[in-house]
């Protein structure tokens, strides 16, 4: 452990710690744009500048380790005076977007140039414009916006282990982008998103959705037996985003189905209530594969809605029914990764013991 | 015809692109057919050698007849029969062709170590190295010295760090010698990103063995086994000729397995780098090496600390390792005895701009500006008035007149606002705008912002757009004073180097130059006569003979007039490209 005095109060950390662990443990306020706690630190964005007796130029709180005896001052007229100039030099590179932006609200330079009160500004200059004309699916990436504080790319690659993402070019051009400047191709599990702390990236599927008077409900991503926790953002009926919290099991990551899929719950094609076929299937002019994109409109022909009971009975009579006529070996189960451990665990030993196969095989396999 | 014969060509990179290849062939072949056949060719050899610094004068030839030296400038494959002719065979030198005074004056004042033997060994040949007692060092340290002993060699003979920080070595290496780790590595800064330096390049054409001897003689001092040669792609000639240089090191047993039957191994790799000057810098050279995008992450840890894979590591410029082996081999005092009280040492700088004598030399620490720039340079092109010199490469500060009598050192160039850097030296003289060179001087450093901080990334680009306005007249009260305190940030706040010294040329400039960002911003004036927006150009009556050249050269058709009447530009039309300005015989057309 290491004792060190900040603003002058003292405060013991680990020994690995930065100052800007020891500034966080003592809750004093620091702004960061560029600084994750999951993340390598970065140092770019210059805004936790402090002052360390015994070094000359005021040093990056969130790259320095501490030390035993450390005297930090996290604030003087100087340095804030420096925090600011960071913000304006940023802004001045920034659209004057946030009547529209999808982050309004919830976007940290914006809440940083609240805090300190930036209306004129006066480095006004050239401003990166960027082309919108990113092909993918899910995520709308602005870059224009982006302050290219790094952590996307750390994200993706410290986190999510894929890369699909880093700095180019050099000078006022840098710009974060996929290999080549092309198109993102990636796993779109969106954790960038998650941690862009500007609008540069945002949910396709967001768009004009809504930022105010969200309704906020905790629950659990269906998609799979990991069981993250998501947080579904819901106006009036619709759910219209899903994120994560950092203080969950799954520590605030998704992958892409859990961000990004969630359509299908306010889909009007979702199933709620089992369906029996009454059309015997060599007589329906449709193939499996074929009812399923106009499931509905053919729905009402082909089947009826039943209860649980009937359908549970139901399929229970033709297994045993097709068991005593051909055999186990007959009939093969497969289950599905949207099912807890524990059901795929009733699962196969339904398909072991009662049926009596060893035919029995999971999704997540293929 | 027993006589001793021996001609030197210059083929560094200066050298090659004056034909170097082309005119060593040609001599060998006249050599050849003059009869100077086989039987002679152990006293008479045709050698490349690398570059002995006056590339001005490229392609630059010594023939050695008996010992008796005479240097031919300018040499072209057309004059090659001549000087083989009348001096190798008859015994006359062509005297017209001969290098003058300036030649000998450029190289009076200079010490040379790190390119004593630049220009006068085949640099491709190990033997040629030996031969003037080249690895006599590693062998002297490797069979009996201790890496401590090493160390405190270097450390007595005040050797600093000759890629910009002038870090004391012998401390670096004892810092790193002291740490316990499985693995250490050391890596030789040929990045040289600096536009117009060629200082590095120079000694690794020239002289690439003394750079791996000191290498080695590094990785034995801290223990290291493996080591990197960073250099630029851009330099195919250096890095071709340090390939073969660690071929044959290799099968000298210099380095390798059991180096000199004891119990040492090192090697030695390439990385080429592909041109970021960002990539000099200490921890972005190691981001680059692991595979990375060349960005600087802020120390501490030092690289000695956690540097390439995270183990401790020892970064030295060329330069600086060059030196060792000499060091090594006379001696500490020897070392201490050249330069100032906390620079010792010689530097080599590349001496460029406006002076007569542009090329490469090495002086002892100590020595002034105007010894450099006057008994060297020989003094500013043209007769024109000397305005300033700017020291250190596009970071680095320009100095004015009133300091020509200082000291060059570490101390002192940072004392006036500049930086020693890895040795640029441009000249300005009454001509060059000052405005418009720090303009110059900040482009490049934002261009090569490696983006990663907002000071440098952002601030330069405001920096340069300030001066910009400034230069084409559209200056604003205050700029000079957001100038100053933009670039104050930027120093204070950036994450490395590159941004915390980006604004020395505007602040120094401010400085020393004031009153022409004044004239800019006040007075829409460039005293220079340089800023293309604030020149005006006219024709002067009394002596305009009507001869219409400026008027057929102009490519906006802005000049009017028949033929034999004085004739005038249509200021509305003009595009200032300066085209009359360079044509008119008679001096008639007036710039201002
Ligand atoms: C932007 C920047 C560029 C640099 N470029 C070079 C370079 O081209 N060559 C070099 O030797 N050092 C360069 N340096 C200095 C290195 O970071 C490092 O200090 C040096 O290589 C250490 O070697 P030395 O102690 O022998 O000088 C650069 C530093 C900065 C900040
Ligand atoms: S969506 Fe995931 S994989 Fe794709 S760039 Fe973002 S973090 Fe990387
Ligand atoms: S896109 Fe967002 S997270 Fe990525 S660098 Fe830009 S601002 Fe940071
Ligand atoms: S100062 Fe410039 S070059 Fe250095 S880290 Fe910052 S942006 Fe990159």
């Amino acid at each position: 452990m290491v004792t060190l005095t900040i603003d002058g109060k003292k405060v013991t950390v680990r020994k690995l710690s930065t100052v800007l662990d020891a500034i966080k443990k003592l809750n004093i306020s620091i702004p960061t744009l560029c600084h994750h706690p999951d993340l390598t630190p970065f140092g770019g964005c210059r805004l936790c500048i402090v002052d360390i007796k015994g070094i000359a130029r005021p040093t990056t709180a969130c790259t320095t380790p501490v030390s035993e005896g450390m005297e930090v001052i996290t604030t003087s007229p100087t340095l804030e005076k420096m925090r600011r100039t960071t913000l304006e030099l940023l802004l001045s590179d920034h659209p004057d977007d946030c009547r529209v932006c999808e982050r309004a609200g919830d976007c940290k330079l914006q809440e940083l140039a609240y805090f300190y009160g930036i209306r004129e500004n006066h480095f006004l200059g050239e401003r990166r414009i960027y082309k919108k004309r990113d092909g993918n699916p899910f995520i709308e990436r602005d870059m224009e916006k982006c302050i290219l504080c790094g952590k996307c790319v750390r994200v993706c690659d410290e986190i999510e282990g894929v890369g699909a993402i880093d700095f180019a070019y050099r000078g006022f051009r840098t710009k974060i982008c996929p290999p080549y400047d092309k198109d993102l191709d990636c796993e779109f599990c969106g954790q960038c998103v998650a941690v862009c702390p500007t609008g540069a990236l945002t949910g396709k599927m967001w768009k004009q959705k809504g930022r105010q008077n969200l309704k906020e409900i905790d629950t659990i991503c269906p998609y799979c037996g990991c069981g993250c926790n998501i947080t579904l953002l819901i106006k009036r009926n619709d759910v219209i985003r899903v994120t994560s919290k950092p203080e969950t099991i799954n520590e605030g990551w998704l992958c892409v189905k859990g961000r990004f899929c969630y359509e299908f719950i306010n889909s009007p094609e979702r199933l709620t209530k089992p369906l029996i076929r009454v059309v015997p299937k060599e007589s329906s002019a449709f193939s499996v594969q074929q009812t399923n994109p106009p499931f509905l409109s053919l729905s009402k022909e082909l089947f009826r809605e039943a209860s649980w009971d009937e359908a549970l009975n139901y399929i229970a009579d033709r297994l045993k029914e097709i068991k005593e006529k051909y055999g186990p070996d007959s009939i093969a189960g497969l289950s599905s990764a949207k099912c807890t451990n524990e059901e795929n665990y009733l699962f196969q030993k339904f398909i072991r013991a009662v049926i009596g196969t060893n035919n029995v095989d999971h999704c997540a396999r293929y | 015809m027993s006589k001793e014969i021996k001609i030197k060509v210059c083929t560094g990179t200066g050298g090659m692109a004056a034909g170097g290849e082309n005119v060593l062939s040609l001599f060998r072949n006249a050599l050849l057919s003059a009869g100077i056949d086989a039987t002679f060719s152990e006293k008479c050899s045709v050698d490349k050698v690398g570059c002995r610094g006056f590339c001005g004068m490229d392609l630059l030839v010594d023939v050695i007849v008996d010992g008796k030296k005479i240097t031919y400038k300018y040499v072209k494959p057309e004059m090659v029969d001549r000087i083989v002719q009348e001096h190798i065979i008859r015994g006359n030198p062509v005297v017209e062709w001969m290098v003058e005074d300036d030649f000998y004056n450029f190289h009076k004042k200079q010490t040379k170590v790190v390119l004593s033997q630049c220009g006068e060994i085949d640099p491709e040949d190990i033997n040629a190295y030996i031969e003037v007692g080249g690895y006599d060092s590693l062998k002297k340290v490797i069979t009996s010295m201790t890496p401590e002993e090493t160390i405190s060699v270097i450390k007595n003979s005040g050797l600093r760090g000759r890629g910009g920080a002038g870090f004391p070595t012998g401390l670096k290496w004892e810092i790193c010698h002291r740490k316990k780790s499985d693995k250490k590595y050391i890596i030789c800064n040929a990045d040289e990103g600096d536009p117009g330096a060629f200082m590095d390049r120079s000694v690794l054409e020239g002289n690439p063995h003394s750079v791996l001897e000191g290498l080695t003689i590094g990785a034995y001092s801290i223990g290291a086994e493996e080591g990197y040669v960073y250099i630029r792609a851009e330099y195919p000639l250096a890095v071709n000729r340090l390939r073969k240089a660690i071929e044959q090191s290799r099968q000298k047993g210099f380095i390798g397995n059991d180096i000199l039957g004891k119990r040492f191994n090192f090697d030695i790799k390439i990385k080429l780098g592909a041109g970021a000057f960002v990539c000099g810098e200490e921890t972005a050279l190691i981001a680059s090496i692991e595979g990375k995008r060349g960005m600087p992450r802020a120390r501490p840890p030092f690289p000695v600390d956690s540097g390439l894979w995270g183990k401790p590591t020892v970064i030295n410029n060329v330069e600086t390792l060059a030196n060792v082996p000499y060091i090594i081999k006379n001696g500490a005092e020897w070392f201490a005895s050249f330069g100032t009280e906390k620079s010792k040492g010689t530097k080599v700088f590349a001496l460029t701009g406006k002076v007569k004598n542009n090329g490469l030399i090495e002086v002892p620490l100590g020595i002034t500006l105007r010894e450099i720039i006057f008994d060297i340079g020989g003094g500013i092109e043209g007769e024109k008035m000397f305005k300033a010199v700017q020291t250190g490469g596009p970071s680095g500060g320009c100095i004015p007149a009133e300091f020509l009598d200082l000291e060059v050192d570490y101390e002192s160039l940072a004392q006036v606002g500049s930086i020693m850097g890895s040795g640029g030296m441009v000249v300005l003289d009454e001509t060059n705008c000052m405005v418009n060179t720090a303009k110059f001087f900040l482009e490049f450093t934002q261009a090569e912002s490696c983006g990663k901080c907002t000071p440098c990334r952002v601030g330069t680009k405001r920096l340069l757009e300030i001066l910009e306005r400034i230069t084409s007249g559209n200056g604003k009260e205050g700029d000079i004073e957001l100038l100053e305190e933009l670039s104050y940030y930027i120093k204070t706040s950036s994450l490395c180097g590159l941004g915390m010294t980006a604004p020395n040329p505007v602040l120094s400039t401010i400085k020393y130059f004031r009153d022409e960002y004044e004239a800019h911003i006040k007075d829409r004036r460039c005293p220079a006569v340089v800023c293309r927006d604030l020149i005006t150009y006219s024709i002067l009556e009394e002596l305009c003979t009507g001869c219409g050249a400026c008027k057929r050269a102009c490519p906006a058709d802005a000049i009017r007039g028949i033929r034999k009447k004085t004739h005038t530009i249509d200021t509305s039309l003009c595009i200032k490209c300066g085209t009359c300005f360079d044509v008119c015989k008679f001096k008639a057309i007036m710039k201002s």
